[in-house]
């Protein structure tokens, strides 16, 4: 069980003049937790991450990370280990890939040596020595990483981890996540891809026009939906039709896609059900594929929920 | 004290990179070279050495040339930070504000320092090892100082332009109006009303003040008080001068712009969100 003090974010508002960017947050994350925040560009992603990071200061709320209230005691919090990837991450053009991570290993009184390591663990130790100016996108991308993982720190903070990168190297970047989660850091990866974080998330929370519209477990998500699972049966040609009238209780609809094919929607909790008993009632099934609800299709769902209850087309 | 030991570092090492250090100190020690070797001239018949003349025309010269080159060193300093991108990496790292200013301060100032011990102090030495003289070398080296301390005050107006602009463009522009303002307009101005307004409304006292108000006055006024005995005055300046403006005063007002500019950048980067 997951200790819930660690981020503590309650009632939070943001407004910039008139524009109101985040309303009414209230998010409590424990240590250890692997949290992906979904949503559009401009939902209120990156302003969330930089309020955790005591870059901007809620209009409204209190915010409280690792005890502290990162817009006052931002330096405190800070040491305690925190890493942040920005979502359009920058460096100093001049300067090496070495000279810049060692710069701000510096400011970690971090050594040499974990540079290194670092700029290895990232695929980037040849490039150490060429300046940044001559990086492609996804080195910088990966840079990024790796000064954010300066430090070993407890709590990373990731703003589209990804972005730029092949898919190799996407596959990469989430196994260096997946060891830290394992770790037992606490990782927070802001995205909008969601296929590639399905795997990653311990929770999800989605994000719309500035409000958390969905919080929890992939499981619960996918409950709360309640999105149909589809089962595609291919049949032997003597089945007989006729007995598929009686799975009209656990079913919610029943198409045949053909003279052999029968398409199934149902609840996920029912899939097994309809299954056993297609089996007891002696339909003859040569196979049969079973299409889980994506991520894609939770987030989908929410988003709209979220636009129907405000009004919006 | 390390993170602005580290700030520090890094300012120098891309002035060194980006050869802002090494054309600083190639105009500042060519100006001085050639005012120097000019100033020999007279040498032969008024019996002023040229490290003394040169004071006078080095530091008329400096009074144009270093707030420029201040204010382009730091115009860029936060403002060109936050445009590209690097200051939002830079501020998750536990490092306060007050210590990136400071930091990053430092290091430009020691870039100018350096500029000026190379640049003026190398036409200094070529005029001695020229001339075979080195008389006055203790008022050329109070001007090399009060040059640094001009240059300190320029590259603090300049930090403030930066915590405040939006983005790199307006910085610039604002920098050099004033640069302008400063080093052109302020003395225009001043002495235009000095000649339209009575002498009850501009006394003495007013008119001391309104000089220690601008640092490039109160440059001025050090240096042509350093040079009193042995040269003429010919600007302004010097009629303050005659005023008695003393040391002390001089350097209150230097340490007043120094620590209230210092103070207002903090304050105004401490503000600014990301």
């Amino acid at each position: 069980m997951v200790d819930s003090s660690l981020i503590n974010i309650c009632n939070v508002v943001k407004k910039y003049h008139k524009n109101t960017v985040l309303k009414d947050i209230n998010l409590t994350i424990g240590s250890g937790e692997c949290v992906v925040i979904l949503g559009h560009n401009g939902a209120g992603k990156t302003t969330l991450m930089k309020l955790m990071l005591g870059l901007v200061n809620p209009t409204e709320g209190t915010v409280n990370i690792l005890g502290f209230d990162p817009a006052k005691d931002r330096k405190k919090l800070l040491t305690k280990g925190l890493g942040y990837l920005p979502e359009r991450v920058a460096f100093y053009e001049s300067m090496t890939g070495m000279e810049v991570l060692l710069f701000f290993a510096k400011l970690k009184s971090e050594t040499l040596e974990v540079c290194d390591d670092l700029l290895d663990s990232v695929g980037l130790y040849e490039a150490r020595n060429r300046p940044i100016r001559t990086y492609s996108k996804g080195m910088k991308q990966r840079l990024g990483l790796a000064q954010a993982l300066l430090g070993d720190p407890q709590f990373l903070l990731l703003d589209e981890p990804t972005t730029g990168l092949d898919p190799v190297l996407r596959q990469e970047v989430y196994a260096l996540i997946n060891k830290k989660c394992q770790q037992g850091k606490t990782v927070i990866i802001s995205s909008h891809s969601l296929k590639e974080v399905e795997a990653q998330a311990d929770r999800v929370v989605i994000m719309d026009e500035g409000e958390i519209v969905a919080n929890g477990s992939l499981q619960e998500l996918y409950e709360e939906a309640k999105l149909p699972v589809t089962i595609e049966f291919s049949l032997a040609p003597e089945h007989n039709k006729s007995l598929v009238d009686k799975l009209d209780y656990l079913v919610e609809t029943v198409c045949w896609i053909n003279d052999s094919k029968l398409k199934i929607e149902c609840e996920v909790k029912n899939k097994i059900h309809v299954i056993q008993l297609m089996m007891e009632q002696g339909h003859l099934i040569d196979d049969l594929d079973i299409k889980m609800p994506k991520l894609d299709d939770v987030y989908r769902y929410f988003i709209k929920e979220n636009k129907a209850l405000v009004g919006e087309p | 004290m390390r993170a602005v030991a580290v700030l520090a570092i890094k300012e120098l090492q891309d002035g060194l990179r980006n050869r802002w250090v090494i054309s600083i100190i190639i105009l500042l020690g060519s100006f001085a070279l050639l005012l120097l070797l000019l100033s020999s001239a007279p040498n032969g018949t008024v019996k002023v050495s040229p490290l003394s003349i040169g004071v006078v025309n080095l530091s008329s010269l400096s009074v144009y040339l270093l707030p420029l080159i201040a204010l382009m060193l730091a115009f860029d300093a936060l403002v060109g930070e936050f445009e590209r991108g690097t200051m939002l990496l830079l501020l998750t790292y536990p490092v306060t504000r007050w210590q990136i200013v400071v930091g990053k301060f430092s290091g430009h100032l020691f870039i100018l320092m350096l500029a000026l011990v190379l640049g003026y102090g190398g036409a200094a030495l070529i005029s001695i090892w020229h001339s075979g003289s080195s008389v006055g070398w203790e008022n050329y080296l109070s001007m090399m100082l009060s040059s640094l301390l001009l240059g300190s005050l320029f590259l603090l107006i300049g930090y403030l332009i930066s915590a405040i602009a939006s983005e790199r463009s307006v910085a610039i522009a604002i920098a050099i109006a004033c640069w302008l303002c400063f080093v052109v307009l302020y003395d225009l101005a001043l002495l235009g009303v000095l000649l339209a307004a009575d002498e009850q409304l501009i006394t003495t006292e007013v008119f001391k003040l309104l000089m220690l108000v601008n640092p490039t006055d109160l440059y001025r006024m050090f240096n042509l008080s350093i040079m009193a005995d042995s040269i003429g005055v010919n600007h302004i300046a010097g009629s303050i001068n005659a005023q008695q403006v003393t040391l002390t005063e001089l350097i209150v007002s230097f340490f007043m712009w120094f620590v209230s500019l210092l103070s207002l950048v903090i304050w105004v980067f401490q503000r600014r969100e990301v």
